[in-house]
């Protein structure tokens, strides 16, 4: 049964919604299990041999909060930019894209469906991995927070690589190059404290690093980076990426020709 | 009273092709009106132009006298578009395709139209299958109604029949000519020319970018004064080939004056010992009236 609609933006997000639904094999149990062997490997591996935190927390508890927010970040950003690509490629954005759907409302339907599908997943990953190490969220709000601004930050990101790009290629390009490195280097299996200097003010520029180091403070108190630096680095990240993607929607590029 | 839709000076170049050169064009409230041109005359640019999908480099145009750049809300609203590409989404329903299509216009309780279109379209025992169970034919359908779901004062349709069976044409135009009756504005673009001159009650010709006839499909027929000759033979006299309005292996279709130039071609013909193997008169259509303007204007 399909609810009424309320305003067009909402019909929007709808679509998004059941569209991963319909595929939730896919879209959402699939990358849980990912995160599971993630877990299951490197904490078989590493848990006798890293420190972290000196000593105070456990290498699998210090694990689980970096694969949640990896997780969160990689499907939110799946889904606003495999939604965009799909739809211009086989052409139905047309039907979108004919109706008073302002630039706003199209950004706030796919990335608030992107966000859902990444906290989801994000969910699930929490769900089954909690098992595996004694967790506690020490401070959940400032977990929530990340995991909103995180997941908004690579909808929107998704929304601008699904404008850009014009194949399927050009789409993998930008998540294995770009989102990928970014996420696997910002310290989702690591504290940057074990890395060299050289690498550890390296990691201070990469946005993401600041998502999932925050993120981990809601877990335990502890992070590398102090907690409203990180908020206020991904809050001014994300305000900047938001209003690069509604100049972009107002101006219809690669959109209206 | 307000125009349906009101083309003024519209300009648009992608790269080195001109696709519109000022274009000016009135369509009335409640006309059935046609707008024919061959592959890339701009007619599609000129939908898009209209409908948002392309934004214009000059002039202005104006749907129920709403701006579709400055007041592109309003505008959208007013306008229903079946678009050439068959498209469709194929994760939904064709229920579902309809009930978000309608949901994109902020429309509430929209089912018992819904259900009114997919009657019209034939489509009510296939409401809940998905899109990629459905032929082409069905799939056009379907596009014809999420055009329609928001009741859009004016349709246009860009090419709707290519592709579709001649049975499921015929109960597409009569749906389409219900709509009208009922006071719906309707564009035609297509390529069968004996559907706009059966429908259509004012017709646009488009070439590189041009109107190059507005009128009537009375006026239009009747200033084609002269006769049309089908004839099959081996040549023609050189001097009756600027006559020729379409060729065929072994057949011309020539544009003559009057009865009188029908003799002479023959005289010359006899003359040049070219033997006339076939030959048929016509009726004037907008198929032949067509072919002449766009010779006029090649």
């Amino acid at each position: 049964m399909i609810p009424a609609f309320g305003s067009g933006w909402f019909a929007l997000l709808y679509k998004e919604l059941l569209r991963f639904w319909k595929v939730s094999f896919q879209t959402i149990l699939a990358p849980v299990l990912t995160a599971l062997l993630y877990l299951l490997i490197f904490s078989h591996v590493l848990e006798s041999r890293v420190s972290v935190f000196d000593g105070r927390v456990a290498y699998t508890a210090f694990l689980i909060p970096g694969l949640v927010m990896m997780s969160v970040l990689q499907n939110a950003f799946a889904n606003s930019s495999s939604s965009l690509i799909q739809s211009k490629i086989t052409g139905n954005l047309i039907f979108v894209l004919v109706t008073p759907l302002s630039p706003l409302d199209l950004f706030a339907a796919y990335v608030l469906g992107a966000m859902v599908r990444g906290i989801a997943v994000g969910l699930g990953v929490f769900l089954v991995t909690g098992w595996f190490a004694p967790l506690s969220l020490a401070h959940p709000l400032w977990a929530l927070a990340f995991a909103l601004l995180g997941s908004a930050i690579l909808g929107t990101l998704g929304l601008l690589a699904g404008i850009w790009a014009d194949k399927f290629d050009q789409l993998a390009a930008f998540q294995n190059f770009l989102i990928m490195p970014l996420t696997f280097l910002s310290g989702v299996f690591y504290s940057i404290r074990s890395l060299p200097p050289f690498w550890q003010a390296l990691s201070h520029f990469n946005p993401f690093f600041y998502m999932i180091d925050g993120f981990r403070y809601g877990f335990f108190g502890l992070s590398d980076v102090a907690p409203a630096t990180s908020l206020a680095v991904v809050a001014v990240f994300c305000l900047g990426l938001t209003a690069l993607t509604l100049l972009v929607l107002r101006r219809g590029y690669k959109l209206r020709h | 009273m307000i125009p349906a839709v009101e083309i003024i000076n519209v300009a648009r170049r992608f790269g080195a092709v001109q696709a519109l050169a000022g274009v000016d064009l009135v369509v009335e409230p409640g006309e059935f009106f046609g707008l024919l041109g061959p592959n890339g005359a701009g007619k599609t640019t000129l939908i898009s132009v209209l409908a948002g999908l392309t934004h214009a480099d000059a002039g202005t145009t104006r749907v129920l006298g709403h701006d579709v750049v400055d007041d592109y809300r309003n505008a959208r609203r007013l306008l229903g578009v079946v678009p050439q590409e068959l498209v469709f989404d194929p994760f939904f329903t064709v229920r579902e395709t309809l009930q978000i299509q309608s949901g994109y216009f902020g429309l509430r309780d929209n089912g018992a139209w819904i259900d009114e279109i997919l009657h019209h379209l034939d489509l009510t025992a296939r409401a809940d299958d998905n899109m990629r169970a459905l032929s082409g034919g069905m799939k056009r359908r379907v596009l014809i109604g999420q055009a329609l779901v928001h009741k859009p004062p004016v349709i246009v349709l860009d090419e709707p029949t290519a592709g579709v069976d001649v049975e499921l044409r015929q109960s597409l135009w009569t749906f389409i000519r219900k709509l009208n009756r009922d006071g719906h504005t309707i564009i035609l673009t297509t390529h069968y020319l004996e559907e706009a001159e059966a429908l259509c009650g004012r017709i646009a010709m488009l070439k590189a970018g041009q109107i190059v006839a507005l009128d009537t499909k009375r006026n239009l027929l009747s200033s084609f004064a002269g006769i049309t000759v089908r004839l099959a033979a081996a040549a023609l006299p050189a001097a009756w080939e600027p006559r020729v309005v379409r060729r065929d292996e072994g057949s011309y279709l020539l544009s003559l004056g009057d009865y009188a130039d029908l003799e002479h071609l023959l005289a010359a013909m006899r003359e040049a010992g070219i033997v006339v193997e076939e030959l048929a008169l016509q009726e004037a259509d907008l198929e032949q009236v067509f072919l002449r303007i766009m010779a006029r204007h090649s």
